[in-house]
């Protein structure tokens, strides 16, 4: 079991409390994330995920119950705010609508600049967050608005990184990408994962995606945590799942229906990796048994 | 209904130093759409794929005449889109919906925003409310009528432009990948909403997506790259060729990918499947025969 790095207590949320419109959008949330850990977060629409990742960073306070960053809690000390949303860095969904400066290599230096870094301290985040995510030094000197919609997005994601948090929390990355541009910045986020060893949590609506990558993945319903398990159990419940307002990914849905159909595959299937090698077994053995008949 | 012929757009992109001295003055032409030859037919369901930046969106505000052709010909709906005095009769029939929800909503309460559309075509007070009410209740967004949009989240948001478009009543929907946003279950609902409109109402949809299971449903896909048509047929044609989908930054439903993997072992599998239920039959019949 990995060092907690980031804990939620028993957290509670209401918009607009004391008012009529009052909603309360997390009911006694309690969670953690090892240092790190890789999480998948899904959930419907309304679900609260939005919700729960700004209480994470601090953009929004509990109305009962607590965050906890290295054992702190992060609204203790009102002047530290600044810095814990530093420490968990938030890449919102569509961050590439808020590029603006004239290059890429601006555009990531910004957070560090307005932190006062030296301008060699400046340059060497720079460097760093590119090669993270997999932008060459050419591309950096370009405008953001001349690169491809992946491309952009994984600007937005170095001007997070550059800020070196210790903790990368990312809504939706792979949203409206094509599906080339959903592998190649999945995959980036992935190795930049392993390379770094940083805490990573990621929303998603694409159960494959998610299946893919994660091996933790946490489900939210009504503002409040009804799975927590590997991806592999979690797509085990496909009617549970589409009762919530998701899915699994097809190779998990079509594992079940076989099932029905009497298939002796295992239950827990949910990449095509995997139903393709169950696949083949079958087929082998019936093939063994009926040319040895 | 959508008849493009050696379509060609062009934007014209004033070009911006580096070091953000301003424009310098040079104008650069981008070729977005170029040379596209496309027919569809009033009531079909037509997908477009294609890579980003292939120009789908370009395309689709084409068809809706919000650009017109630097050449080329383009009649939607038996109107010319470059003739200028055709735009008002082609943007009532041709309903759209964008990427961004964020940008569509105007109102402030969500009934007053789908209510929008049809005021301003001068809908009498009662049709509108029932227009409004079906439109919100096709995108399964009907508690919400009363609610602000702002409060809203994004796919929610999402649902109230699709209603909006309905309330047009129009005999044309262009979807620029509305989906984009959604849960599965919002996506599910939008695209049963969608095919509804189509089969019940024969409205046609041209429906431009990165989900290849939305693909699926239509009637005919189309799939760009680099501005032109270059692949097109039934989903079950289009996907019949996944190495091709793949070197155009596409990809095929995982369920092809399966059969398309067991025959590459030898498994004598249809690989022309594209739905769980054809892949459930077909593995099935290969159960039983022997
Ligand atoms: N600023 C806000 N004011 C009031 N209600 C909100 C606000 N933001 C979100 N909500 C509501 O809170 C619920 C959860 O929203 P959100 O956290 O955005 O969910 P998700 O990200 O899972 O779609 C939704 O019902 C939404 O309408
Ligand atoms: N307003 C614009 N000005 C200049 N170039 C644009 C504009 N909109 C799109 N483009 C360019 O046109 C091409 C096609 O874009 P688009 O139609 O948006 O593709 P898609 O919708 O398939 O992603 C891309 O190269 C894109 O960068
Ligand atoms: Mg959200
Ligand atoms: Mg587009």
């Amino acid at each position: 079991m990995p060092t907690k790095k980031l804990e939620i207590k028993n957290l509670t949320f209401t918009y607009n409390k004391g008012t009529s419109f009052a909603k309360r959008v997390l009911d006694g949330v309690s969670l953690s994330f090892g240092a790190g850990e890789f999480t998948g977060l899904i959930g419907r629409t309304g679900s609260g995920k939005s919700t729960l990742i700004m209480q994470l960073n601090a953009l929004l306070k509990p109305e009962s119950g607590q965050v906890l960053l290295d054992d702190e809690d992060i609204h203790a000390d009102k002047s530290k705010l600044k810095e814990v949303r530093r420490r968990v860095g938030l890449v919102f969904q569509y961050p590439e609508q808020q590029l603006f400066e004239a290059t890429v290599r601006d555009d990531i230096a910004f957070g560090p600049k307005n932190m006062g870094f030296s301008k060699e301290e400046i340059n060497e985040r720079v460097r760093k967050a590119l090669d993270l995510t997999g932008l060459t030094p050419e591309i950096a000197e370009k405008s953001p608005f001349d690169l491809s919609g992946g491309q952009k997005r994984r600007v937005a994601i170095a001007g997070v990184l550059a800020m070196q948090p210790e903790v990368l929390i990312l809504d939706e990355p792979a949203a409206g990408l094509d599906p080339a541009g959903r592998d190649e910045i999945l995959s980036n986020i992935k190795q930049m994962h392993e390379r770094t060893g940083i805490t990573v949590i990621l929303v998603s609506h694409s159960m494959e995606d998610i299946a893919k990558l994660t091996n933790r993945l946490i489900v939210i319903n009504e503002g409040r945590i009804v799975m927590d398990d590997p991806p592999h159990l979690v797509f085990q419940n496909t009617e549970e799942l589409i009762s919530m307002g998701l899915s699994a990914p097809q190779a998990a849905l079509l594992t079940q229906e076989l099932i029905k159909k009497g298939f002796a595959i295992p239950p827990d299937l949910h990449t095509v990796d995997g139903v393709v090698a169950a696949l083949f077994d079958v087929y082998a053995k019936h093939l063994h048994n009926s040319t040895h008949v | 209904m959508i008849s493009a012929k050696y379509v060609s757009f062009d934007y014209k992109a004033v070009v911006v130093d580096a070091d953000n001295k301003g424009a310098n003055g040079d104008i650069k032409l981008i070729n977005a759409v170029k040379d596209m030859n496309l027919d569809v037919q009033a009531g079909e369901f037509v997908a477009i794929l294609g890579r980003n930046g292939s120009g789908k969106s370009t395309f689709a505000k084409l068809t809706n005449a919000l650009l017109t052709p630097s050449s080329g010909e383009l009649v939607v709906n038996g109107f010319n889109t470059c003739v200028e005095a055709n735009v008002w009769n082609i943007r009532q029939n041709a309903g759209m919906v964008f990427q961004n929800p964020d940008n569509q909503i105007i109102a402030t309460i969500v009934e007053d925003d789908i209510a929008f559309g049809p005021e301003n075509l001068g809908v009498p007070t009662e049709e509108i409310r029932k227009r409004v009410d079906n439109a919100l209740s096709l995108v399964n967004m009907s508690e919400y009528a009363l609610h602000s949009p702002h409060f809203l989240s994004g796919g929610q948001k999402q649902r109230v432009c699709i209603a909006g478009a309905l309330a047009m009543h129009p005999n044309l929907l262009i979807l620029d990948e509305p989906t984009a946003m959604l849960d599965p279950i919002g996506r599910k609902e939008v695209l049963a909403a969608v095919s509804g409109l189509n089969k019940n109402s024969g409205i046609t949809v041209l429906l431009i997506t990165h989900y290849m299971e939305e693909a699926v449903l239509a009637d005919k896909v189309f799939v760009m790259d680099e501005g032109a048509v270059v692949m097109q047929g039934t989903p079950r044609e289009v996907f019949s060729h996944p190495q091709k989908l793949r070197a155009l930054g596409l990809d095929v439903p995982q369920v092809t990918e399966i059969a398309e993997r067991l025959a590459a072992h030898g498994v004598p599998i249809k690989t022309d499947i594209i739905t769980i239920n054809e892949m459930v039959e077909e593995l099935c019949r290969l159960k039983n025969s022997k």
